[in-house]
């Protein structure tokens, strides 16, 4: 069985669909990209998927031992506010929020942990840093090792790379591909359809026309010849 | 002075008010860092007028112990206030805005029409800043507000990483599977009985400046949830303890002056937070 599988699914806000007939599965170890127009439901879907809204129709199943609090995810924009007062390790230590239960402490383990991630996304040093004083690119990396923490198999991003410059863009895409290689799939909400052809295995293209498919599949496709000479020249950083 | 000062001490009331405006401090301020962060300090606020409503009708219903009626109002009034300033379709401040003037309203109306003692406006405006003297406090007061402290201060220990955790992505917190709402709600609870805790010591105007000010003096200097936790909790107690003795010896209303006391701190704090690039660090 997938680790995600999803069937007829629908979604949207109080009844005013945004996306409908969603049929899409994804396997351990692949690296799935969603493309589409801005408001296409995108982030909407992302929401879905982790539950944090209700499908108007259809199911999400997942498979493989995957349990629904075992996602890590990486919004599109933390609403955090400007002077909230948090540092590197508090934020990338609550990505383990989900492993201590009821617990009210953490543990060595997760604390070694949330070192691990820190080191794996290269921000160990800014460990003890107010998370606000940190660029968009190092928000980022201390976003991603919570939600590393969060997981040791899927992770959700949506739009990861949206506000960083070209260069950090690169190593931003660098490091998820990295991560997927040492065996975390990857679903990814990306504008950029020249990365998202470049690291993804599959393509679900969500608006108007609906596709769902192998990279490949995508590129041969009317909706996917269309979309990347929509949107491909303009990023070719 | 320090003579005045000694001679004071040796008062039980004097003592009660110290012990009574520590445990306030500390535990408003406790809370404070998260109900700033959340935008939830208006919630504070609203309930304080709820509070004082609650109190009117206890007064004028002659309840001696008026804990029994303002206690669960201002409880229930929390939870739902909660719920509305997340519904998105209600327009949660102006709900807040509505419920916390009319209550007000209702409740200065009832002690009008039903006055209790000759002396109306004091009533009233020792239940809206506190009372003007001391005097009044009791061992029951001070016990009551003991084992009140001590559970909000153990229920926000046990509960410090999850706080943290909604407060700072509550959508993330979810979405791993922390069930936000209950810990909202337990936070609602908290403010609510913090709340009714400090009515009788600064006023229910007041309360929220002892809420939100030690927050936001800390959020000057610290850039760690923890060290903006503990200092907010430190400078808290030290301005009630501060406030509480001068206006023993100046003879001023006990919650004007802590709430003065917690201002200035407040301004000093800034100026260091400006000079000071002291924000980068933990
Ligand atoms: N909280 C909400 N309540 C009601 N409607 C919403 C809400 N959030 C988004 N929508 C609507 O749902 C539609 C899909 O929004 P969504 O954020 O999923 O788009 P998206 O594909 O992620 O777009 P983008 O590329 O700009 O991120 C939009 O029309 C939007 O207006
Ligand atoms: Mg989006």
């Amino acid at each position: 069985m997938s680790l995600l599988e999803v069937k007829n699914l629908a979604l949207g806000y109080d009844n005013r669909v945004v996306a409908k007939d969603l049929n899409f599965t994804v396997n351990s170890g692949e690296y799935l990209c969603i493309v589409g127009e801005n408001g296409s439901g995108k982030s909407t879907l992302m929401k879905t998927l982790l539950h944090l809204q209700k499908p108007l129709d259809g199911e999400i199943l997942t498979g493989d031992g995957l349990k629904s609090n075992e996602i890590g995810y990486l919004p599109q924009q933390t609403i955090v506010q400007k002077d909230f007062p948090a540092s590197v390790k508090e934020i990338v230590l609550s990505g383990c929020q989900a492993r201590i239960g009821l617990r009210p402490f953490y543990s060595r383990d997760e604390k070694l942990l949330a070192r691990q991630n820190m080191k794996r996304m290269g921000i160990s040093k800014l460990r003890n840093r107010c998370y606000r004083d940190l660029s968009g690119g190092q928000q980022q990396r201390v976003l991603l090792a919570r939600a590393l923490c969060a997981t040791r198999k899927l992770l959700l991003l949506d739009e990861p790379v949206s506000g960083l410059d070209p260069k950090v863009t690169t190593e931003m895409y660098e490091l998820i591909s990295e991560l997927n290689e040492d065996g975390i799939t990857i679903i990814m909400v990306s504008h950029d359809i020249t990365a998202a052809v470049k690291y993804a295995t599959h393509i679900l293209h969500i608006g108007k026309k609906l596709f769902f498919g192998t990279k490949d599949e995508y590129l041969q496709s009317d909706t996917g010849k269309h979309f990347v000479a929509l949107e491909g020249g303009d990023d070719n950083a | 002075m320090l003579d005045k000062l000694w001679e004071y001490l040796q008062y039980p009331f004097v003592q009660y008010a110290l012990i009574i405006g520590v445990l306030i401090a500390l535990c408003s301020s406790l809370l404070g860092v998260t109900l700033v962060l959340k935008r939830f300090s208006f919630i504070g606020d609203g309930l304080s007028h709820v509070a004082f409503g609650a109190m009117a009708v206890a007064s004028v219903l002659h309840f001696t112990n008026q804990m029994v009626i303002v206690m669960p109002i201002t409880i229930i009034s929390a939870v739902l206030l909660l719920r509305t300033g997340q519904n998105t379709k209600i327009k949660g401040d102006a709900a807040i805005a509505m419920i916390s003037v009319g209550a007000l309203a209702l409740g200065y109306l009832l002690m009008n029409i039903f006055p209790t003692s000759s002396n109306l406006s004091g009533d009233v405006c020792s239940t809206l800043f506190g009372s003007a003297s001391i005097l009044t406090l009791t061992i029951t007061d001070v016990i009551v507000c003991a084992v009140m402290s001590v559970i909000v201060v153990a229920a926000f220990l046990l509960f410090y990483n999850k706080i943290f955790a909604v407060t700072f992505d509550e959508n993330f917190a979810v979405a791993v599977g922390t069930k936000a709402k209950i810990y909202n709600l337990i936070l609602a609870i908290m403010i609510a009985v913090i709340i009714v805790m400090a009515m009788d010591l600064v006023g229910s105007l007041l309360i929220s400046a002892l809420i939100i000010f030690p927050a936001l003096s800390s959020m000057r200097l610290f850039g760690s949830f923890r060290s903006v936790t503990i200092f907010s909790a430190v400078l808290s107690v030290f301005c009630a303890l501060t406030g509480i003795i001068i206006s023993i010896i100046a003879g001023t209303p006990v919650g004007a002056t802590i709430v003065g006391v917690d201002v200035f701190a407040f301004l000093v704090c800034l100026i260091i937070g400006a000079v000071l690039p002291m924000r980068g660090r933990k």
